[in-house]
């Protein structure tokens, strides 16, 4: 032991030596940016290179109205409608999806009764289907040939259809958004503590006081960001609505429309530009309202 | 503080899917007023003891559960009126420390004042005085079961039930919880039922120790009875250590004789086994000693150490010795085994006598 080696603080004989201590340093620091070369190579090639340049395009002017395309949605009302009908309908397929769904998966969570694992599969199912089936399906149903029209020919002479309007698009999204929330919510079920609820009955609740108290505010994580995944997938949802009529006015078919049809790219940079911000704050709202809840556990 | 009430199992058992019996037909009577330790290795029915008090669980048809002259077999948990303690602590996170403690109170809809009032004197009981703003995630273990204990005593339940609270625990802080909760359950005189795996707790919390094995009661009585009238080997063995020892033959005399010696028990006449407490068991001078043996291994406990003795039987007596001695692993040693520490399940203690009492 020297005496220098047992200075309080040992600044000394590190500042002496300083180039056997960055040495190493240095060699780690270029490893691990060279190891993290391929993903940065393909951050910039497919997300920051044309990310950004889809925000500059928006910047530029929109043919029809001469001012910069972002200016336009704000300004013009059938933007404006647009806008608010994509996040409306997103937002009441959410709510309604979490809440058929959430009471389905905690009762699938909770009962064990024969032919559970099937169900449970035939309920998730519709996750494999691209939007384009999902489309179909809603044709089947509510088109000019669906079962309704056929139902309702053959009982009061009319054919009663609604896949081609808004709420067509309404069913067809709660299809494919159900066994999301289903999958998510019984997971949630699955890590509750059950001695809460049972804490909670001692103490005299009722189950719909337990509910209330115990078991939402337990799977409030998991309703949350799973209602803002339905949210984002509703948001940008294309196959399902190019499939049931392009004349509807939402998000992704204006996009559609403005980049095919008018080659107004300016209007569908900014379009996209507002479509992914909406969604990407939708997401990271969810993402903080659940952490926050999350951080309480037990 | 509300009336006690005495608890009555009757006939109950419990029976899972599979075939799968968690408890035998069961009875037992928990006096109004008493503590009631149910005490055993996991899997042995205390928990499903406890649960079926609750009403958490059902019997199997033709149990009944009784609190005081109430049938309450049919009645769910919500309407019996118990308070519940669970290992895990069981607390709301979603709430403070003063919104679990009333939960109870508020689903009872108590005027606000009184459920203030209330509040205030379950906290001050537990000593958690200003802890009421708290999240429950900013309290410590200790402080967490002292939030859930506050919570069920607020409703001053007619039967307080407790799922091995301390199990998760370091070791100090079980001990002094332990001896807040023996003194908060005979300030309430509340009925109540206790379930533990912790010997240690059982001996200092309950008027009444149930030793389980296997789905039954192997043993019912107080702290004392368990611990020196054992009633069975297995009781014998999970309180406490025992030595057993071999009676190889009986003398004339009456003398047992057994591996490295021979006894004096005359309460003990024609059993095949005599079993003995370490702590009962003395160090003697070789040439008085009733058993001689060989020490194989010390273990240093503090207080007391452990010796193992090999007398030439199956395995090593357990003897309790000063702290201080030394005794390195071969040296002769002498046992002194009165008749008074010897026992058998099967017979009663012998009687001892004072001037026995006083030499020792």
């Amino acid at each position: 032991m020297t005496a220098a080696s047992k200075q309080p603080f040992g600044a000394a004989s590190y500042l002496s030596r300083p180039s056997t201590m960055v040495g190493p340093a240095r060699r780690k620091r270029f490893i691990a940016l060279f190891a993290l070369l391929p993903a940065l190579v393909i951050f910039c090639a497919f997300w920051l290179l044309p990310f950004s340049r889809l925000i500059m395009m928006g910047a530029g002017a929109d043919p029809s109205s001469g001012v910069s395309a972002y200016l336009t949605i704000l300004t013009h009302r059938q933007y404006l409608i647009s806008l608010a009908t994509t996040v409306g309908l997103s937002l009441v397929v959410s709510l309604v999806a979490v809440a058929i769904a959430g009471v389905a998966g905690f009762f699938l969570a909770r009962q064990r009764f024969f032919g559970k694992s099937i169900l449970v599969a035939i309920l998730t199912f519709p996750l494999a289907f691209p939007g384009v089936v999902v489309g179909f399906l809603v044709i089947m149903l509510g088109g000019r040939q669906g079962a309704l029209a056929q139902t309702s020919l053959w009982l009061f002479g009319e054919r009663w259809m609604f896949a081609y309007s808004l709420a067509g698009l309404f069913i067809g999204y709660l299809y494919f958004s159900i066994p999301r929330v289903i999958t998510t919510v019984m997971a949630a079920c699955d890590n509750l503590d059950q001695s809460l609820e049972e804490a909670a009955r001692s103490l005299g609740a009722n189950t719909w006081q337990v509910t209330k108290d115990v078991i939402v505010p337990g799977i409030a994580p998991a309703l949350l960001s799973t209602g803002a995944i339905c949210f984002a997938t509703s948001m940008g949802a294309f196959g399902t609505a190019f499939t049931l009529g392009t004349r509807l006015s939402i998000l992704p078919l204006n996009i559609y429309g403005e980049f095919t049809n008018y080659a107004n790219f300016a209007m569908a940079a900014a379009l996209s530009v507002v479509l992914g911000v909406i969604t990407w704050m939708a997401l990271s709202l969810a993402r903080r309202l659940a952490g926050g809840n999350l951080g309480a556990s037990v | 503080m509300s009336s006690s009430v005495s608890i009555t199992l009757h006939q109950c058992s419990r029976t899972f899917a599979g075939d799968n019996t968690a408890l035998q037909p069961l009875d037992l009577q928990v006096n109004a007023g008493e503590t009631l330790v149910l005490l055993g290795p996991s899997g042995c029915g205390k928990t499903t003891t406890l649960r079926i008090i609750s009403g958490l669980e059902s019997p199997d048809k033709g149990g009944q559960v009784m609190f005081g002259e109430r049938d309450v077999t049919a009645l769910p948990i919500e309407q019996r009126d118990v308070g519940m303690v669970f290992q895990n602590y069981a607390l709301f996170p979603n709430m403070s420390v003063a919104d679990n403690i009333a939960y109870g109170l508020k689903i009872q809809r108590l005027p606000r004042a009184e459920i203030a009032h209330r509040l205030d004197e379950v906290m001050h009981m537990v000593d958690l005085q200003g802890f009421g703003d708290r999240r429950i995630d900013a309290l410590s273990g200790g402080q967490k079961q002292r939030v859930a204990l506050a919570r069920a005593i607020a409703v001053r339940p007619k039967v307080l039930l407790f799922d091995e609270p301390l199990a998760a625990l370091d070791a100090k802080l079980r001990d002094r919880l332990r001896i807040e909760i023996g003194q908060l359950l005979r300030e309430l005189g509340t009925t109540a039922v206790y379930v533990t795996h912790d010997q240690d707790e059982a001996m200092a919390l309950g008027d009444r120790i149930a030793v389980m094995q296997a789905g039954r009661i192997a043993q019912l009585g107080t702290p004392q009875e368990i611990y020196h009238q054992p009633a069975n080997a297995f009781v014998a063995d999970f309180i406490g250590a025992v030595n057993c020892l071999d009676v190889i033959s009986t003398r004339a005399d009456g003398g047992l004789v057994v591996n490295g010696g021979e006894l004096i028990a005359a309460h003990l006449q024609g059993v095949s086994t005599v079993y003995c407490r370490p702590e009962d068991i003395q160090v003697v001078s070789v040439d008085q000693a009733d058993v001689k043996g060989k020490v194989v291994q010390s273990i240093f406990l503090g207080q007391t150490q452990r010796l193992m003795v090999d007398t030439g039987g199956a395995s090593p007596l357990q003897i309790e010795a000063p702290s201080r001695q030394r005794w390195p692993n071969g040296t002769a040693i002498g046992l002194a085994l009165p008749s008074s520490v010897l026992f058998h399940p099967d017979k009663p203690t012998a009687p001892v006598n004072a001037k026995e009492m006083a030499n020792d």
